[in-house]
């Protein structure tokens, strides 16, 4: 089963053997609102830990996404580009952003797990 | 579901009870676009036929260019049409924060249209344009004696190029000095113009919080103060509408940390004739002639953003200078003598005399006695709105505030659902266009209204009559009605995610089907 | 005063529901070390009476265009504008209304700048274009910076004959937005081979169709060895009207056009304000800098416009924008593109031709002149002549003689001594038979 880990920022990681799929949560879309376009990276661009490699554009605003870990960058939702929407509608599943080969495991340590980041949420208001 | 279908479902469908066969609505007339009415070979302007003549050879534009043809009473209909979609200061209050909706004084559109400022090319023989010469020094006189500042640049177009033309400047300075600093310190509350236009200039940006009192921390200012930093840009009054009453010792600290004071003149319409941005110690200021100086927004522009600049930075002024010498006045037009370290020109020929005009006209029209009256009723008419709102509203900071006051959406906690933008939509079903909502970022829902001093009494009171109304339906339930507008404008809510997700930025000529092609 | 409506009663009730003293009471924010107690010692109000008297009495001291036989160009031409354009523009619904944020109470300025885009894209045979810029000198130097973003390189080959105001602005931006120029030198009479000098370094070459000395030129091949070399082409024009009979940009493999509109709806008025126009490619939409006006619809499925695509601008992306762009020049877009609706397609292509026929007249009556030559073989509206003395001189002399005789090179490339005898001319279809006569008499006299 795979391990869904969060960040600070909104981001979730989800890991299938050495490849990590990326994308934002349901708290983050719904904050954006519509989401109109969505910037990704370049196949083989290496991402770092917090750096941004997404952008995130609703109708008023612009968000960095960040690499949740290292690594380079193998797939990226090319669904998006004609359909950004589906960030809202599905944002742990169709709205996936990127998939990364993970360069460090150990970066994943320091994630959060499921329930950590919902009462990070709930402490947000 | 999207917001765009949540939007929707809350309309009501009278669309029954309103419809006419014409889609018109009886003054509200629609009309289609310009490539619509295409008629081939009509035009609306009679032209002599030329001879038939041909230097151009395979460089002759050949093909279409899918230009409509319309003559002069349709072209007149279509703008009178699409005018009556448009609401205008001449109409009603525009308080929008920030952007000084004043009156637009007629006397300067017909002295701006006078041949003899009009009908002039920026390259004649300067001994053929004395007069435009004179006017521009003139305005400048003016700007820096209101200003307290010893120079001016007059030549960028706009507010945000006026920034760019003193942060230019500060950046020759600091360079011309053997130094490098790479940030540049702007407040939360700023425009974005201001960390756009200090990253334009190759600064990385280093945002200084608010405190409490809405005005910027002192205390985080000076911390991050340091010998990489080449300016800070200050707004002042600031974005809440307060004046910066720690301004002395922040000039004092930036200047002793060897870095410039930019100041975003866009509020000047609090001080003008009563403050003078030169004893406050900074060092470049832009005026915007189309806020403070009434000259017409004109639905996006043009403006003209001279900029004031102190004795440190006036060798860097951007070409062309105006200069007194035994002749008279002189354009000065290249980077030699008195003009060697400027920054070079920031666009075409002088700066926006159309708009030099206008604003010269406006001042002389009040004079100082009559400006220092402008900046006071401008001030005393927000903080009319103050005290008359701000038991209902929820004012971000006490008062006194200076030529707007900002309010947040607080008061709307407890309205179901109510935002800052649907109280801006039912604001505009009332008849007024809104204040500026969501800006600046401090605050959350930020409601940033500035009535200027073109405002009656009764105007300011009629107004206030409908927001208190407004904040009072907003708090009994009636959220279904504020999502629902506005009800009564030539368009009801647009549906801003759709254009952005497939933008459409031209007409195109519907493509033909298989079937109108056979028939 | 008569644009301020409140009265002291009204002071005095305002300040009474404030609960505050006086008015300078609500500035005791302001250190009372620079408080003013006073007026500054400036002129005190006017009426319009004296307001205008004392305006009109300096635009008498300037000398219009239209009253002697005018032949000035280099990026501002002097056109007729219908009478119908500026009753239109002045309209207190487009001429005091602000920018079109609030698009429900907006849909005359949305809907024409939605038109005006969509003209500038046919003229220019471009795929988008923008809501307009300031001017062409500073769309120019946008252009510049676009192309530096969507190659993420940083220099840019500028033509000689780029207009110098065009030029210099460009340049200034380049050196404080860190990326270079390779400024060409002008050359009146030979093509510099610009394709040889694109290589992987370059973002962008700028070149000017036509170009300031009037030369209209073939840019094909000029896009290939970009576009091979992963450059982009972006091509200035400074007379909008050119596009009317002159190959467009877009035909010609541009992928940026810079222009000044300055020709359509609006007077010269000593250089400002002017208008910037803006269009590029379709896939380079959201590296474009200023506002775009989209097509959508509204709740009640009725076609409307709206601004998009704003995050790319400073109020959203701040630091991170494309421009810092906020003010452009939305009521000379205005003239501009009620002009445009009444030329039409039929009577845009016959001012062109206008132009170009009266250019022609020109050029055949001056070569005629001895000791003047011609050196534009191909052109629009505008040329060169090489006269047997320096030309600033002349044009003094011709002025005194009651004539606007054209800009002297050397106004424009004070540096280049050896241009210093070129006059650069412009006809457009304002000149008359009796001005070329006249000019070309004048002229005659003043060379012997």
């Amino acid at each position: 089963m795979a391990t869904v880990k969060y960040t600070k920022d909104h981001e979730w990681i989800r890991i299938e053997g050495d490849v990590a799929v990326v994308g934002i949560t349901d708290y983050a879309q719904t904050q954006l609102g519509d989401v109109v376009y969505v910037e990704l990276p370049a196949l083989g661009r290496r991402v770092e830990q917090g750096k941004e490699a997404a952008v995130v554009e609703s109708v008023k605003a612009a968000s960095e996404v960040y690499a949740p870990i290292s690594g380079e960058v193998l797939a990226v939702n090319d669904a998006l580009s004609g359909e950004p929407g589906k960030v809202n509608a599905d944002p742990m599943g169709d709205g996936w952003f990127l998939k990364l080969r993970i360069a460090d495991a150990k970066q994943l340590d320091g994630l959060m797990d499921e329930a950590a980041y919902n009462a990070f949420v709930e402490g947000l208001h | 579901m999207s917001e765009w279908s949540k939007a929707l479902s809350g309309f009501a469908r009278d669309a029954a009870a309103e419809a006419t066969i014409s889609g018109n609505r009886g003054l509200r007339l629609e009309d289609p676009l310009l490539f619509e009415q295409d008629e081939p070979g009509r035009c609306g302007v009679d032209l002599p036929e030329p001879p038939a003549m041909d230097r151009l050879g395979a460089l002759r534009r050949e093909g279409p260019i899918g230009l409509p043809g319309l003559s002069e009473p349709q072209v007149v209909r279509h703008y009178m049409r699409a005018s009556q979609k448009n609401y205008g200061i001449d109409m009603g209050l525009y308080p929008l924060g920030s952007c000084t909706m004043k009156h637009n004084p007629r006397l300067n559109e017909k002295l701006a249209r006078l041949p003899g400022f009009a009908d002039i090319h920026p390259l004649q023989p300067q001994s053929t344009v004395t007069g435009a010469l004179e006017l521009i020094d003139t305005l400048a006189r003016w700007l820096k004696e209101l200003t307290g500042m010893p120079a001016v640049a007059m030549s960028p177009a706009a507010g945000a190029h006026g920034e760019l033309c003193g942060m230019m400047c500060i950046r020759a300075a600091i360079e011309a000095r053997g130094e490098r600093r790479q940030r540049v310190l702007v407040p939360e509350s700023a425009h974005g113009t201001n960390p756009a236009t200090a990253a334009a200039c190759g600064y990385a940006v280093d945002p200084i919080p608010a405190d409490a009192r809405g005005r910027v921390d002192l205390a985080a200012l000076k911390a991050k103060l340091g010998a990489d930093v080449a300016a800070i840009m200050l707004t002042n009054p600031n974005t809440c509408g307060l004046f910066e009453d720690e301004i002395l010792a922040i000039a004092e600290a930036v200047h002793a940390a060897g870095a410039f004071f930019y100041c975003d003149g866009a509020n000047f319409n609090a001080l003008v004739g009563r403050v003078r941005p030169g004893d406050l110690g900074i060092d470049c200021m832009h005026l915007n002639l189309h806020k403070t100086f009434s000259t017409p927004h004109g639905g996006g522009g043009p403006g003209s953003g001279p900029v004031v600049l102190a004795a440190s930075l006036a060798p860097f002024a951007p070409l062309p200078w105006l200069l007194h010498d035994s002749a008279g006045l002189r354009l000065v037009e290249q980077a030699a003598g008195p003009a060697a370290q400027t920054i070079g020109r920031i666009k075409g020929f002088h700066g926006q005399m159309g708009m030099f005009v206008r604003a010269l006209a406006y001042i002389m029209s009040h004079g100082s006695d009559g400006l220092r009256q402008l900046s006071g009723d401008a001030v005393l008419n927000a903080n009319y709105l103050l005290a008359r709102l701000g038991d209902l509203l929820t004012a971000s900071y006490p008062g006194p505030c200076m030529h707007e006051v900002l309010f947040d959406d607080r008061f709307l906690r407890d309205s179901g659902g109510v935002t800052t933008l649907d109280f801006a939509k039912a604001l505009v079903d009332e008849g007024f266009h809104p204040m500026t909502m969501y800006f600046p970022l401090v605050v959350h829902g930020a409601l940033l209204m500035e009535p200027t001093e073109s405002e009656s009494k009764a105007s300011l009171d009629r107004f206030i009559e409908v927001v208190r109304g407004l904040a009072e339906h907003a708090r009994s339930g009636a959220a279904a009605a504020f999502h629902a507008a506005p009800r009564f404008t030539p368009r009801r809510r647009l549906d801003e995610t759709a254009a952005a997700r497939k933008p459409v930025l031209r007409w195109r000529k519907p493509a033909v089907t298989t079937r109108e092609a056979a028939e | 005063m008569r644009y301020l409506p409140l009265t002291d009663n009204d002071r005095r009730a305002m300040l009474g529901a404030i609960g505050a003293d006086s008015v300078e009471a609500l500035f005791r924010d302001v250190p009372r070390s620079v408080w003013r107690d006073r007026p500054l010692d400036l002129p005190r109000a006017l009426g319009e009476i004296e307001v205008e008297r004392a305006l009109s009495r300096l635009a008498a001291k300037n000398l219009p265009l239209s009253s002697v036989p005018s032949f000035l160009g280099c990026g501002v031409y002097r056109h007729h504008v219908p009478a119908a354009v500026d009753h239109l523009i002045q309209r207190g619904e487009f001429l005091t209304s602000y920018t079109p944020y609030q698009p429900e109470v907006s849909q005359g300025t949305l809907q024409s700048m939605f038109e005006f885009q969509t003209q500038v894209a046919l003229i220019t045979a471009m795929d988008v274009a923008n809501a307009s810029m300031y001017d062409g000198a500073t769309a120019c130097a946008e252009a510049v910076m676009m192309a530096n973003r969507v190659t993420r390189r940083k220099q840019a080959i500028l033509a000689g004959d780029l207009h110098p105001h065009y030029r210099e602005t460009t340049a200034t931006y380049a050196r404080f937005g860190d990326f270079t120029v390779v400024e060409r030198p002008a050359n009146p009479t030979a093509e510099d081979d610009l394709a040889a000098l694109v290589d992987s370094e370059t973002a962008s070459v700028v070149v000017q169709n036509p170009g300031a000395f009037g030369h209209v030129r073939d840019l094909s091949a000029l896009a290939e060895a970009c576009h091979r070399a992963g450059a982009l082409l972006i091509v200035v024009v400074t007379e909008a009207v050119s596009l009317g009979l002159v190959k467009p940009p877009g035909e010609m493999g541009a992928d940026i056009v810079a222009a000044e509109g300055q020709s359509l709806g609006n007077a010269p008025s000593f250089g400002g304000p002017h208008l910037g126009l803006f269009a590029a490619r379709e896939k380079f939409v959201r590296q474009m800098p200023g506002r775009l006006v989209g097509e959508t619809v509204d709740a009640e499925g009725r076609r409307g416009y709206v601004l998009t695509l704003s995050t790319r601008e400073q109020h959203i992306r701040r630091e991170k924008a494309t421009s810092n762009i906020c003010t452009n020049s939305g009521l000379c877009a205005l003239a501009f593109t009620i002009h445009l609706a009444l030329l039409g397609e039929a009577g845009f292509t016959r001012l062109a031709a206008l132009n170009h026929a009266r250019a022609v007249a020109l050029a055949d009556r001056l070569s005629a002149l001895p000791g003047v030559r011609v050196l534009t073989d191909r052109f629009f509206n505008e040329l060169t002549i090489r006269l047997p003395r320096p030309a600033a001189a002349v044009v003094e002399m011709l002025a005194a003689r009651g004539f606007l005789a054209g800009v002297p090179a050397s106004r424009l490339w004070p540096e280049r001594r050896d241009l210093a005898d070129l006059l650069i001319l412009a006809a457009t279809e304002l000149t008359t038979e009796e001005d070329i006569a006249a000019l070309a008499a004048a002229l005659g006299a003043v060379l012997q």
